[in-house]
């Protein structure tokens, strides 16, 4: 025996009161869990951001189109590497309900601004490249439909429609895009802006963002200035951050996730502070007496705090490790329906890190009154001596 | 030896208690020596002092003058911690109600005070059943308390109390919640404890036939010793 197998011991001597309370505390951090991976995955475009690759988008909001003719005048702006552009298609697959996520993109110049997220095999990119009416699609879109090169695809659109008055485009998938890293999702289709803008009924010539890579971070200010002044009292002004700012005020329209994840958590998590801090006191309540044998035997008052302390440290370690890892499997289980929404849906490494981190705080606090009223007992008092 | 070095010296112990606004003094300038490898009953009506003593010996309550020694050692001006400390290697504690772990088997309530020693774990069982033994509980080990009478349960506290081997056994009311054959279980065991391995014992007992086992009587009354004398 030693002090944690009496700690353990001490913790389930009365196992129905234990197990509710590990309960209480394996649904908060369930919560935590799934909401922090949420959020994870609202900013992990953020995260991901390069750091001298910049957004240009319509002054009024990132809906409102800017004409292509601005694609030219940013390439030539001093301190950009690399200009791209791309146009939100609003796609669907067979049934409105199969959202795609599907690009009309500049061929020449994206995957060069991406290069650093995305490869596609260069047979397959001169494929692209030859075909206007060809796609390449990422790996984890391709691997969801089942879809492999070669393929004729009909890829429709709930924006926009084509002079003929039809809305699918039928598109022939050149290659597969593939992330360079874990985290890149890969579940979208892009295809050919010449091919989208030479079709649809509407909006000819227009593009939706471009997306410019600077010499370097240091040329960012100078480059959004430049290229905000050019456009500065024209029908369609602009605005250009940096991409991290751009993924911000993007996840910014679904509503301040960290503000929700902040509240729904922070209200678990009181109330289960108050749960089972007042759980924890009235369980030392009920072991004065023993409190006091064990200092009588020699227990010093530090050597008593750090039990009590670890009695509900292991309490919140017991229900939030498993609350974590059953948050784990609803992320397992929801990410493929999620994935448009929220791709990056997932309980990672680091949050698993913070929740440990909260775990231990939690049990901190709801034991610390309890253990100092432990460690000052006074033995006669608590053995009813005095 | 014995008398110039006793197991316990008390030196113009004084003792009070402060309930509301009223002052009560349990003891004034109090003098007591207890020679090594005595038994001592201590008796007296309630609010004697008699537990008062015993928490002074071990430690657990402060006096607020005079001297206390145990062994030669002054533990009046020891800290809290250092008085925790001494208490594990120096006193046994046996209670009247036991306090036994209710969670624990006989064997790790026995082995409690050695989590507090460098004693290895094979050490510390071989110690644990010596001590088990010696109370008659070998065949008990893997019991808790909730599964023993109260005469087992109390002689698992003296298991307990011994374990570490004191110097000192303080004892409130051994016997004080046993029927009369377990009292004298008890009891012919705290005299085997002090007869053969020489364990200083200060029992407190209401119970004149309790009393009775012990080498000398005690009485206190009102925080004075106004008698003593051997024991039948």
């Amino acid at each position: 025996m030693n002090d944690f197998d009496l700690v353990r011991k001490n913790l389930f001597r009365r196992k129905l009161r234990a197990s509710l309370m590990i309960v209480s505390i394996l649904i908060a951090f369930m919560i935590f869990g799934v909401l922090a991976g949420f959020y994870r995955a609202f900013t992990a475009g953020e995260d991901r951001a390069a750091a001298d690759r910049m957004i240009t988008v319509n002054k009024i909001n990132f809906t409102q189109p800017m004409p292509i003719a601005y694609f030219n005048r940013v390439r030539a702006v001093e301190g950009v590497r690399q200009v791209t552009f791309a146009n939100w298609f609003g796609g669907y697959y067979q049934d409105p309900k199969n959202f795609i996520m599907a690009l009309a993109i500049e061929p020449n110049t994206y995957f060069d601004v991406y290069r650093s997220e995305f490869e596609v095999a260069p047979e397959q990119l001169q494929a692209f490249l030859r075909d206007r009416g060809s796609a390449v699609v990422g790996e984890k879109l391709a691997a969801k439909w089942g879809w492999k090169v070669g393929d004729r695809i009909p890829l429709n659109s709930n924006i926009f429609s084509q002079k003929s008055g039809g809305h699918s485009w039928d598109l022939t998938i050149a290659g597969i895009v593939k992330g360079k890293a874990e985290h890149v999702d890969t579940n979208f289709l892009l295809f050919q802006y010449a091919y989208f803008d030479e079709t649809r009924s509407f909006g000819k010539d227009t593009i939706g963002w471009m997306i410019l890579q600077t010499a370097s971070p240091e040329n960012n200010d100078r480059v959004a200035k430049t290229i905000d002044a050019m456009f500065a009292n024209s029908t369609a002004e602009t605005s250009t951050d940096t991409e991290k700012a751009f993924g911000k005020a993007f996840a910014a329209q679904f509503g301040n996730i960290a503000l929700i994840v902040l509240l729904v958590v922070g209200a678990a998590f009181v109330t289960i502070l108050m749960i089972v801090g007042n759980t924890m006191a009235l369980s030392i309540r009920e072991r004065t007496r023993e409190i006091g044998v064990l200092k009588t035997l020699g227990f010093s008052g530090p050597r008593i705090l750090t039990m009590v302390l670890g009695e509900s440290v292991l309490l919140a370690l017991l229900g939030g490790i498993p609350g974590l890892a059953i948050a784990a499997l609803i992320a397992v289980a929801l990410r493929n329906s999620l994935a448009n929404v929220a791709p990056a849906f997932a309980v990672s490494p680091a949050i698993a890190l913070q929740g440990v981190a909260l775990m231990i705080a939690l049990g901190l606090i709801t034991g610390i009154i309890p253990a100092l009223n432990a460690m000052r007992l006074k033995i006669a008092t608590a053995l009813g001596r005095g | 030896m014995t008398a110039e070095h006793p197991m316990v010296r008390l030196a113009g112990v004084s003792k009070r208690f402060t309930k509301g606004k009223e002052t009560i003094s349990i003891f004034d300038h109090l003098d007591l020596a207890i020679p090594r490898g005595d038994f001592i009953a201590v008796m007296g009506p309630s609010g004697s002092g008699k537990t008062t003593l015993l928490n002074l010996l071990g430690g657990i309550d402060r006096a607020d003058a005079g001297e206390i020694a145990v062994a030669d050692h002054r533990i009046d001006g020891l800290s809290e911690g250092e008085l925790a400390a001494w208490r594990a290697a120096n006193i046994g504690f046996i209670f009247q109600f036991y306090n036994l772990m209710p969670m624990l088997t006989a064997a790790q309530n026995v082995e409690l005070p050695l989590l507090l020693t460098r004693l290895r774990s094979k050490e510390r069982a071989e110690r644990v059943h010596t001590a088990l033994s010696v109370v008659g509980l070998a065949d008990r080990v893997k019991h808790r308390p909730r599964e023993m009478s109260g005469g087992q349960q109390q002689r698992v506290a003296i298991a307990r109390a011994i374990v570490s081997d004191p110097n000192l056994l303080l004892c409130d009311e051994p016997t004080g919640d046993l029927d009369r054959q377990s009292a004298d279980e008890i009891l012919s065991i705290l005299q085997l404890l002090n007869g053969e391995l020489g364990k200083t014992i200060v029992m407190v007992t209401h119970d004149p036939a309790a009393a009775n086992y012990a080498k000398r009587i005690l009485h206190l009354d009102k925080g004075r010793f106004v008698e003593r004398e051997l024991a039948a």
